[in-house]
């Protein structure tokens, strides 16, 4: 699988807000093939809003955010995994809303899950369901993985395995924006950018702004 | 100049302040001349005798307790569409007002219906359908209640609103499906010649009017104080209150 | 789609789904109706159809508010709406769920109650028919209702707030097919508004609910 992109995410003076407070404001950043940028800074500053925006989650308070249709991928701190079905089962469901089955044991074996295919997904530890979770974003064959603290819970030989899938992606082609706290231990280190430089406290989106 | 100008809250406010005391005024006069011409210089009538009178307040009440939902409908549409707040206000503050007239009309139709029809509830279709909008009233407005953010609120009533409004006019053919009934028929239509007679008639134009400038006043008013609430909320935010 | 509605299925029927809940309650308030009205068989067989009807949206709305709730709490709808399937397609898909594992055994399950209410024997097929025609208008409503509570406190009682008006119609053309049918009138015309209805909602109201969890999940 090789991505064949100039260009994955470009973002314009982008601006993002939640519950009508402006979190962020005057971003900008682009994700070339084969890149990672890694979002840094304090708790409830928007880190996660701001992937959820770039996700398309939700709406962005101001400037442009350019990206093909269906580029990104998203994995938030709750991985979508259903209790009550096996770890194959669970992939097996992602792959076919990804339409993505010949992917099925790659993503298997990346992840290290081949022994556990037949648990379910309740039965898995905490690591575990991550790794699950996880998985998914090599089903989806998107070239733009938006990840929301992807190592928590991992011990280190899930993490360097999680590295290695990481730098399969990049070789590929693919991008990343990742959040994280933690230091990541990548081939080609990533660019770091630190959202605190771009904090807008005190300021409102304009839909609460008509009110003043 | 356009008119969406004034769909700015701050424009809107100014406006709607120096209008309303000429609403209230007007609507004040209106109903008094209605109710007072009706209640005491008009004659009983043959069949119904005096209790024909309670139509002042009857048939206004009812014409605005469907107006109110239909002008909701369409603030919604306006807010959906267009996103401007003051619709989407105007909306939330015709509810109470909307639902206060369904009530009234609900129990001047008892009041009326226990001497003529021996009873003060019959499965009637427009008595039920009455009890229906009602109960769209209840939830449209406890939706309102029930959403935090206001925005949210906003567009989840809003497409409340319009799914609402296809199903009141489906529960409104299925109850005249399921019972046909004592109620007579409409009391005004523009295409007949002759409705009810000439003496009730002119004084139910003007309390008509003097309902549909309440509905206004009540509405401007309604509007204002959810401006105000807003204007309130965004500046605890801007002092870092909340 | 399929891969949605087959993957809701099959967590329906393993253990700790709830599937057989909404039938369980169906049966225990229909038992309640009779012993609320006492035993007099002549009244009851002639409230049987509606009663019936009653009980079964009762049991149809009881079930709703995890149609969403469990696929928002662990994060899946966040990711089936960056999917590459429409959210209408899933709010489709995941109504077909929910009519296959509750208003499909509510109508099969029906008729076997209307023994206790002492149903006549015209009755059954009506009951079952009326049922059959008008659950998925109850599914696809109550998906809506789901959807536009989704997330909120005490979401579930505002949701019985705010579907049961929206159910007025399709009760009463369903109720009064299965009442013609068991007394023997002609029951075309609201049998057909009722199939209409079905329809009807099937095709619009996925908009309006994706329309309504767009607005829920940002």
């Amino acid at each position: 699988m090789v991505y064949g992109h100039l260009m994955i995410l470009s973002v314009k003076d982008l601006s993002v807000s939640r519950g009508g407070r402006l979190l962020l404001s005057g971003l900008n950043f682009e994700v070339l093939p084969s890149e990672a940028l890694v979002l840094t800074g304090p708790n409830g500053l928007g880190k996660t809003s701001l992937l959820r925006t770039l996700a398309g989650l939700q709406p962005q308070a101001g400037g442009e955010i350019i990206t093909e249709n269906e580029t990104a991928v998203y994995a938030g701190h709750a991985d979508g995994l259903k209790s009550g079905l096996s770890v194959i089962e669970n992939l097996r469901f992602w792959a076919d809303i990804f339409a993505s089955r010949h992917r099925l044991n790659d993503a298997l074996e990346q992840f290290d899950l081949s022994d556990l295919k037949n648990r379910l997904a309740g039965r898995l530890s905490a690591g575990q369901k991550r790794r699950l979770g996880l998985a998914r974003l090599v089903l989806s064959e998107r070239p733009l993985w938006l990840l929301d603290e992807p190592t928590v819970s991992l011990d280190e030989p899930s993490r360097q395995g999680f590295y290695k899938t990481l730098q399969t992606h990049f070789d590929d082609g693919g991008g990343a924006v990742i959040v994280s706290h933690t230091p990541l231990a990548l081939a080609r280190s990533p660019k770091v950018m630190d959202l605190s430089l771009f904090a807008a406290q005190g300021f409102f989106t304009t839909e609460v702004d008509a009110f003043l | 100049m356009s008119l969406w100008e004034y769909a700015n809250p701050v424009k809107f406010f100014a406006l709607s302040g120096r209008i309303l005391p000429w609403v209230s005024g007007f609507s004040a006069a209106c109903l008094l001349i209605g109710l007072y011409w009706g209640f005491f210089h008009t004659p009983d009538d043959y069949r119904m005798g005096s209790t024909v009178k309670i139509i002042y307040i009857h048939v206004p009440s009812a014409l605005m307790a469907i107006n109110a939902w239909f002008m909701m409908l369409v603030a919604s549409l306006i807010w959906l569409i267009r996103r401007h707040h003051v619709s989407a206000l105007a909306a939330k503050a015709a509810a109470p007002v909307g639902v206060v007239m369904t009530l009234i009309a609900l129990i001047t139709g008892a009041i009326w219906g226990q001497p003529m029809w021996g009873t003060w509830w019959a499965w009637d279709p427009r008595l039920t359908s009455f009890l229906i909008l009602f109960l769209f009233y209840l939830g449209y407005m406890v939706m309102w209640r029930a959403v935090d953010n206001p925005d949210t609120a906003a567009d989840l009533t809003s497409v409340l609103c319009i799914v609402g409004s296809i199903f009141a006019v489906l529960s409104r053919y299925a109850v005249n499906f399921w019972n046909q009934g004592l109620h007579q028929g409409a009391s005004l239509s523009l295409d007949k010649e002759k409705n009810v007679a000439d003496v009730f008639y002119q004084p139910l134009l003007f309390s008509i009017g003097g309902f549909i400038l309440l509905f206004f006043a009540l509405v401007l008013l309604g509007t204002r104080a959810e401006i105000r609430m807003r204007r309130a909320a965004a500046l605890r935010m801007r002092h870092g209150l909340e | 789609m399929m891969a949605l509605l087959m993957r809701d299925l099959k967590l329906a029927f393993r253990a700790g789904g709830g599937f057989g809940f909404a039938i369980l309650f169906f049966f225990i308030v229909t038992l309640l109706l009779a012993f609320g009205i006492g035993p007099d068989v002549v009244l009851l067989g002639k409230i049987a159809p509606g009663a019936l009807w009653v009980c079964a949206l009762l049991a149809c709305l009881l079930s709703l508010d995890r149609l969403f709730a469990l696929d928002y709490e662990d994060g899946t709808l966040d990711l089936l709406t960056v999917a590459p399937i429409p959210l209408e397609a899933v709010v489709f898909a995941k109504s077909c769920a929910h009519w296959i594992t509750t208003g499909l055994p509510l109508a099969l399950v029906a008729p076997l109650l209307g023994i206790f209410l002492d149903l006549p024997a015209e009755g059954y097929l009506w009951v079952f028919l009326s049922l059959l025609a008008g659950t998925p208008a109850l599914s696809m409503i109550g998906a809506f209702g789901a959807a536009l509570t989704l997330g909120l406190r005490r979401g579930g009682l505002l949701l019985s707030v705010l579907v049961l008006p929206l159910y007025v119609p399709t009760l009463i053309f369903g109720a009064e097919v299965a009442r013609r049918g068991t007394v023997g009138m002609d029951v075309q015309t609201p049998f057909l508004l009722l199939v209409a209805l079905s329809f009807g909602a099937l095709a619009l109201l996925p908009f309006a609910a994706a329309a309504v969890l767009r607005i829920n999940l940002r």
